[in-house]
């Protein structure tokens, strides 16, 4: 590194090799792409033959112009607004994608094109949850996580220009999934979707992910860690361990897209609900409470309620989340033991969400005239108050009783909804509300009357949508389980489709609503980027460059 | 062979498991609640309040 200082005609080192990494890349991708006899495998082989020339060719002119130094005493604050404006961009598709496939659910018959196999409700479907989850989520929770891990360890980024390589890395790994789908590339594992040469290319940009932020860590000047990095941690980590193990796989040829996975029968479902509900638990839940743990003592001007608490939520949180997957397969062939073991474990989790929803929720103590004045405070709250709500109904459907109702119905979409929606979206619009302006240096938003238009039709739109399907999903649930008297199933499945088309039709308003509610945020930030500055912050000059050591 | 039956398996998950997260949770509340850890606690809570929206990095 003192090469840097010295001879500052040299390029920093952590360049260099990200450059020789990405010309590695391109020829990998050539050479992959020309000797495949894979339609499929090539369409991708051009697509990262294409990224990772341009990343190649924009290296070769930014190493030369001498742009890629990472000055140690400013934070690298560059990546996050781009995070942040992927973040919004893909709310906007992904969200859009979901209003789609609603109304393919309303109107089957007008919305089936038989001769588009990309249009079908079935490769539209994995491009909407993916797109929200690990497009939107995704892109949040990296943005925030990068902004956190600065601000509370006073440090810079760690590893100079790869927290770049983190952030178009992911973005790649988002378009080969997307369009992965759309063509049929698919292995039919519910959240994992893409085949496996995209799990290992997650799999390099998670280990860079996860150097960055630790590297970050190591070299912090706050004796402290600060809790929220420790819920971002559990979740970077967890991610990886769970990603790996769940997609294990033989592929068919190391030229071909197919793979076959190295789990089967029941295993192979337990492997994939162990996966799939610590997504939930430390993807949509770990990496947005670091966020709530962030933001909301930030933006209320109130330290958390209970920092003794937000510990014991923490390591109760991580420890019986990993647990609960076994819930998914009430009534499957995996053993009863193991099914009561999920289920219990879910039960015990209402403890830990719900001490954290209170510790969210009592930060404003003292400051609750915010919630009147301050429409990105209430949007947190509501938040939290969804992330209570939700948490409360999880377990309560994980019961066998409960579940025996609920199981393959809508009252699960409605249930994650009122996660996602409620809890993962509004949280992340919060802190992207609060972020904007910090980063971009203006003093406001654009408009908090349009915070409050979000704020009014996004709600309205979670209530239509999660009431609708409690209804359907009772109402089908109760309609499979009818007899007649001669003990036949009274209703043909089709029959119990049919009924929910009212609830299908309120769903996709109330999706159109939420969407609309991200379209007018988006207005907002961007007419907010474009504020003038306000003078004191144009003038503060660079700091004298300082020597890394 | 004749021991490791899928009930001493099972035993030995289930009652070693359940002393291995009461020692677990008992550790994690103990140091959430250590009176010693208290001012630490206090400064952290603090940290997210302070004025750092700005490029540079605080001393």
């Amino acid at each position: 590194m003192n090469h840097s200082i010295t001879e500052p005609d040299r390029a920093p080192l952590d360049a260099v090799l990200l450059y020789v990494f990405t010309g590695l890349l391109a020829l990998g991708a050539i050479f992959a792409t020309a000797f495949s006899d894979d339609r499929l495998f090539r369409f991708h082989g051009y697509l990262l033959i294409g990224a990772f020339t341009l990343a190649f060719a924009l290296l070769t002119v930014a190493l030369s112009s001498d742009r890629l130094r990472s000055p140690q005493g400013r934070y690298a604050d560059g990546v996050i607004r781009a995070g942040v404006i992927a973040t919004m961009f893909w709310a906007v598709v992904g969200l859009l994608v979901g209003v789609v496939i609603a109304a393919q659910l309303s109107w089957p018959n007008l919305l089936y094109f038989p001769e588009h196999g990309w249009l079908n409700f079935g490769r539209l479907r994995p491009l909407h949850t993916s797109g929200v989850i690990f497009a939107f989520g995704g892109n949040a929770l990296i943005a925030t996580s990068f902004y956190v891990v600065q601000r509370t360890s006073k440090a810079r980024l760690a590893g100079g220009v790869w927290p770049w390589f983190v952030f178009w890395g992911y973005q790649l790994f988002i378009v080969l999934a997307a369009t992965g789908y759309l063509a049929g590339i698919t292995q039919s594992r519910e959240y994992a979707e893409p085949e496996w040469y995209v799990d290992l290319w997650l799999t390099v940009v998670w280990v860079a992910y996860l150097l960055v932020f630790l590297g970050t860590l190591w070299k912090r000047k706050e004796p402290h860690i600060y809790v929220a990095n420790w819920f971002y941690l559990a979740f970077i980590v967890t991610i990886a361990l769970l990603h790996v193990i769940n997609n294990l796989a033989m592929p068919v040829g190391a030229l071909h897209h197919r793979s076959y996975s190295l789990f089967a029968g029941v295993q192979d479902a337990l492997t994939q609900w162990w996966y799939g509900h610590n997504a939930v638990g430390f993807f949509l839940t770990a990496g947005f409470l670091g966020m709530m743990y962030y933001f909301v003592p930030k933006r209320a001007e109130r330290p958390v309620y209970s920092y003794r608490l937000s510990i014991v939520h923490f390591w109760s949180l991580i420890f019986i989340y990993i647990w609960a997957g076994p819930h998914h397969l009430h009534y499957t062939a995996l053993p009863q033991w193991a099914q009561t073991l999920g289920m219990t474990f879910s039960i015990m989790l209402w403890m830990p969400s719900w001490g954290g929803m209170i510790n969210g929720l009592m930060t404003l103590s003292g400051a609750w005239d915010k919630l009147r004045t301050d429409p990105v405070i209430r949007m947190m709250v509501v938040a939290i108050a969804f992330y209570g709500m939700s948490t409360f109904e999880g377990p309560l459907m994980s019961i066998r009783a409960v579940n025996s109702l609920s199981h393959y119905t809508d009252w699960t979409i409605g249930h994650v909804h009122s996660g996602a929606l409620g809890w993962v979206g509004f949280i992340s619009f919060g802190a992207m509300y609060c972020m904007v302006p910090w980063l971009w240096k203006k003093d406001r938003l654009y408009s908090n009357q349009l915070v409050e238009w979000h704020f009014w039709i996004a709600t309205t739109g979670i209530l239509l949508y999660i009431c609708a399907m409690w209804v359907s999903g009772i109402m089908e649930g109760l309609m499979w389980r009818e007899y007649t008297s001669q003990g036949f199933l009274a209703n043909a499945f089709v029959e119990t489709v049919a009924a929910k088309h009212v609830e299908n039709v309120i769903r996709m308003l109330g999706g159109l609503m939420y969407l609309s509610g991200a379209l007018i945020m988006s207005y907002n930030l961007w007419r907010t980027v474009r504020l003038p500055s306000p003078v004191s912050a144009a003038a503060t000059p660079a700091p004298a460059l300082i020597p890394a050591e | 062979m004749s021991g490791l039956t899928y009930e001493t398996v099972a035993m030995f998950a289930q009652q070693g498991g359940t002393l291995y997260f009461a020692a677990i949770f008992a550790a994690g509340v103990a140091y959430a609640l250590w009176p010693r850890n208290g001012e630490a606690f206090r400064r952290a809570a603090m940290l997210p309040l302070e004025k750092d929206e700005d490029d540079n990095v605080q001393a």
